[in-house]
């Protein structure tokens, strides 16, 4: 796997874990509910062209497990301060999925230091008659059919043996999910109600066949955040950066490279 | 030994063809199976049964609570206890359990148990358990959270029941202004409160502590892990707390047939303890333990060993076990009496309906068990024990 380093930082008492690489703008990229295994090529290629900073968040992967996350606005307020703390300006706000709503929440209370938002397949908000799929209540194998699109994807992400360290590691990530998103399931009834108040060019970007979170919820973003730009992936699942990695890369750096201030 | 007969109240209606096309029969079950004409009978036919368990002098009646789901028809089990409250006169009410903390609420269960207790003449027992993993799907609660509000709602019902008010609670999930409930429990300080559970050092540890010694109830299980955990609980009072519990802080519960002969009983009540373990309750391990509802070392255990309730189990099996028993009045007399010798429990809690199985049988299991097993479990007490020095030696 290419190059990253793999840090601490100290917060609160507590440590959290982050992998960085790459140099120029940075770009923060908030994981969604399963976590971050390792430098994948979505990270390595991003990092190409900016300063990828990529931690667990706080109860997550390889990240302590402080008893003040609670809720998201927790994880909300612990990345503002992490801005802050870093001295990051300009930064590339990317949250995939339980990440986008983080990133959602972080931008609500403040874009002071963002010069962009990227949602990818976001949670954080319900459309009535639309819920997001139960992702607790599936078995591994709905899941893994329910991530992807192709088949093939699924199959491989079966097949694959985790070790021991990396099976603690996702059974944490779930428990994690679970305190964070059990209830209401994945969305933050008062979140729709501010997002008027983000004001930094924001991308939507959605697989096209998303079955975890229904490509419906591109439209609504797109519509509740002023001036978004909604990017519909092909033949895609719920995980754009895996599935079409290349489409996803073009999408993104596009977009950042357009609203680099 | 106190003798006290448990009901579920499934609804023995299921229609088996459509269970079987559905994980279990739980949280996602559909509720278009339930006929309310049919349910109609069903609560006041399983109402009958454990009146008639009081007036043959069991001393106890036993109700319990689950959400959404064939295998017991009692989300609240107050309802219950309420109705027998007025039918009975000397028996205690058990409720085996309540799950205080999956309410936003749990006061509003303080509540109702002093009422109850007041309208019995202090006759409740109140079981306060988690709630199995099925129900924090059902009632949308959070299972990550849910050992920390089980504790903080306990403290606040006891704080409720044994502390004049009105004062104000100020816990990490539940804040009351004003905790001030009226009525007060008839028993003072507070209602004997007894934890059910499946299996859990925590649980043991916890309800042994000398603050509290409450009732451990072991609910069914192979007789070996029976053994463990009440032994543990024995062990643990001895070792990490230096007292003795009292064999009244120990308890069994399993499902009992009795019938003339062990051949006309098996046979009997083959099909019926069958369906209550293979379609009533067997549910799938993603549904039984949520995320976070076991800690991390015991969640690896459980999963390792599959111990999601299965769905193929054998009334041979479980006998073999000695999950359930099953026979004449002399088997089923004798090996309560053997586990009592070994174990020394002073409560034993009897599931004398289960599944599908119909009113006569039911009745007759009633009568039996009340006649011919009943009177010998009574009396036996300590003195009939082996006693906890000589399994601790071993």
């Amino acid at each position: 796997m290419a190059s990253c380093s793999e840090s601490t930082i100290d917060y609160k008492g507590g440590k959290v874990f982050l992998r960085r690489g790459g140099s120029g703008q940075p770009l923060l990229f908030l994981h969604g509910a399963g976590g971050i295994p390792g430098w994948l090529p979505y990270l390595d290629r991003l990092s190409d062209r900016y300063d990828v900073i990529a931690p667990d968040h706080p109860t997550f992967g390889q990240s302590d497990e402080p008893a003040w996350v609670e809720k998201v606005d927790d994880l909300a307020y612990f990345y503002l301060d992490f801005i802050k703390e870093h001295g990051l300006d300009n930064v590339h706000l990317v949250g995939q999925s339980l990440g986008g709503w983080i990133a959602l929440e972080i931008a609500v209370r403040s874009t002071r230091n963002l010069a962009s938002l990227t949602l990818v397949g976001a949670a954080g908000i319900r459309i009535k008659g639309r819920p997001a799929a139960d992702l607790f209540i599936m078995d591994d194998e709905e899941l893994a059919r329910a991530l992807f699109k192709s088949d093939a994807l699924a199959e491989q992400m079966l097949a694959m043996e985790p070790t021991e360290d990396q099976q603690d590691i996702i059974i944490k990530n779930k428990v994690a999910t679970a305190r964070l998103a059990w209830q209401p399931r994945l969305f933050n009834p008062a979140l729709r109600k501010w997002l008027h108040r983000i004001d930094v060019p924001t991308h939507v970007i959605w697989g096209d066949s998303d079955r975890i979170i229904p490509p419906d919820y591109a439209g609504e973003f797109g519509g509740l955040i002023d001036g978004a730009t909604v990017t519909m992936i092909e033949d895609c699942g719920h995980l754009p950066n895996i599935e079409q990695t290349g489409a996803f890369i073009d999408a993104v750096t596009g977009f950042c490279d357009r609203h680099a201030a | 030994m106190k003798v006290t007969m448990f009901h579920l109240m499934p609804y023995a209606h299921m229609d088996m063809a459509l269970r079987a096309r559905h994980k279990s029969a739980w949280v996602t079950y559909p509720n278009s199976d339930f006929d309310p004409k049919k349910g109609a009978a069903l609560y006041n036919r399983y109402l009958d049964e454990l009146e008639l368990a009081a007036e043959l002098g069991f001393d106890g009646i036993s109700v319990n609570e689950h959400h959404q789901n064939a295998y017991g028809l009692m989300p609240s089990p107050v309802v219950m206890a309420a109705a027998l409250a007025r039918r009975t006169e000397t028996c205690k009410l058990a409720i085996l359990g309540n799950a205080f903390a999956l309410r936003e609420h749990p006061l509003t269960l303080a509540e109702e148990h002093a009422m109850l207790d007041c309208i019995s003449g202090g006759r409740l027992i109140t079981g306060f358990v988690r709630g199995i993993g099925a129900e924090f799907w059902s009632l949308a609660a959070n299972p990550t959270t849910s050992h920390e509000r089980h504790v903080e709602a306990h403290d606040l019902i006891v704080r409720a029941w044994t502390e004049t008010g009105p004062f104000a609670f100020e816990g990490k999930h539940f804040h009351f202004e004003y905790v001030n409930v009226w009525p007060r429990p008839y028993q003072q300080p507070h209602p004997p409160i007894w934890c059910p559970s499946l299996g859990s050092t925590e649980t043991i540890e916890w309800a042994a502590h000398p603050d509290r010694r409450y009732v451990y109830l072991q609910n069914y299980s192979p007789f070996e892990s029976v053994s463990r955990f009440l032994n543990f609980y024995r062990e643990t009072c001895e070792t990490k707390y230096g007292y003795t519990a009292s064999s009244e802080q120990l308890g069994w519960t399993a499902p009992v047939y009795v019938a003339d002969t062990d051949e006309r009983a098996v046979a009997e009540a083959k099909e019926h303890m069958e369906a209550l373990f293979n379609r009533f309750l067997a549910l799938p391990f993603e549904i039984l333990f949520p995320p976070g509802y076991l800690g991390m070392n015991s969640y690896k255990r459980v999963r390792q060993h599959k111990r999601s309730i299965a769905g193929n189990q054998t009334i041979e099996k479980m006998m073999e076990l000695g999950i359930v028993i099953v026979g004449s009045p002399d088997t089923v007399r004798e090996r309560i009496l053997h586990c009592h010798r070994e174990l020394g429990f002073a409560n034993f809690i009897a599931l004398l309906h289960f599944g599908t199985l119909p009113a006569d049988l039911t009745e007759r299991n009633i009568r039996l068990f009340a006649d011919e097993v009943m009177p010998a479990l009574q009396p036996a007490g300590d003195e009939a024990y082996r006693g906890f020095e000589r399994v601790a030696a071993e």
